[in-house]
């Protein structure tokens, strides 16, 4: 596999395993072995699993998997995606941590949506019938 | 398609039967109120979709198309691979009998299969990642 998927499944299982650490806790405070204050990470056992787990493997599986563009293009486009990805579900769920800091949780979902803009635009054209492919 | 690929993705779809049941019998518990357990069911119904389903589905198909671990064994180990499966179905369904049972009427037993559970689908997630990050290499 390239290796800028290498790269995104690598952090994707590395935010499957702090996800699920998390809703370890969650699930244990539930039992009642732990105290209240834990349920203050739900918000990023979400984030850390829906767009730091699921999502990114999906680019880097996508990135890997589809066909080759119809043209030779550059991969910096979906090198700027990993990075805004991965910063944007930090800030995510450090603004869900930290009082009052609402905005870096707003400034997180902006660099989410500014990643998966830059791969769905450089994916698109990947999206090709077998027909197409073969020439 | 390998045998543990299949086993992963038929439950999968079993879990994505069960949780649209699950979504049905809530819909219909919102309007009617009949059964009154299903009020602690949401958690769960969400679990049986994200876990039963979606992460089942991904885990699957990861271990049917990533890179073969070697030429020998292109599964790699496939104990843990097993084990996996088992930890991740065997703590989900805890969950489900046992979360909403937990939140209507808590008691010590149900507290502790929870905490079972927990830990269940933890070793699970760790197991995966321990199985697969080899199998994720470049050419």
């Amino acid at each position: 596999m390239p290796r800028l998927s290498t790269w995104f499944i690598r952090l994707a299982l590395a935010h499957l395993t702090l996800g699920f650490t998390l809703g370890a806790a969650l699930l244990i405070y539930k039992a009642g072995a732990l105290p209240p204050a834990v349920w203050i990470v739900l918000p990023a056992h979400q984030e850390m699993l829906l767009v730091g787990f699921m999502l990114q493997l999906v680019f880097g599986v996508g990135f890997w998997i589809l066909p080759r563009p119809p043209r030779s293009r550059s991969d910096r486009p979906m090198w700027a995606a990993l990075v805004l990805l991965n910063v944007g579900v930090w800030l995510a769920l450090a603004g869900s941590l930290l009082p009052g800091m609402d905005w870096l949780a707003a400034a997180g979902r902006t660099a989410e949506m500014a990643a998966v803009l830059l791969f769905a635009t450089n994916i698109w054209p990947r999206v090709r019938s077998f027909r197409e492919v073969k020439g | 398609m390998p045998t543990l690929a299949r086993w992963y993705i038929k439950t999968s779809l079993a879990y994505l039967a069960l949780a649209l049941l699950a979504g049905v019998a809530l819909a219909l518990h919102r309007t009617s109120g009949i059964v009154p357990l299903l009020g602690f069911f949401n958690p769960a119904y969400i679990h049986l979709f994200v876990v039963g389903w979606l992460t089942q589905l991904i885990f699957g198909v990861a271990f049917w198309l990533f890179p073969r671990f070697s030429k020998e064994q292109p599964h790699g180990n496939q104990r843990l691979a097993w084990a996996t499966y088992a930890l991740l179905n065997a703590g989900l369904l805890l969950r489900v009998v046992a979360e909403p049972v937990a939140a209507a009427s808590y008691t010590r037993v149900w507290g502790l299969v929870l905490i079972v559970s927990a830990l269940a689908q933890w070793l699970a997630g760790i197991g995966f990642v321990v199985y697969i990050w080899p199998r994720v290499r470049a050419k």
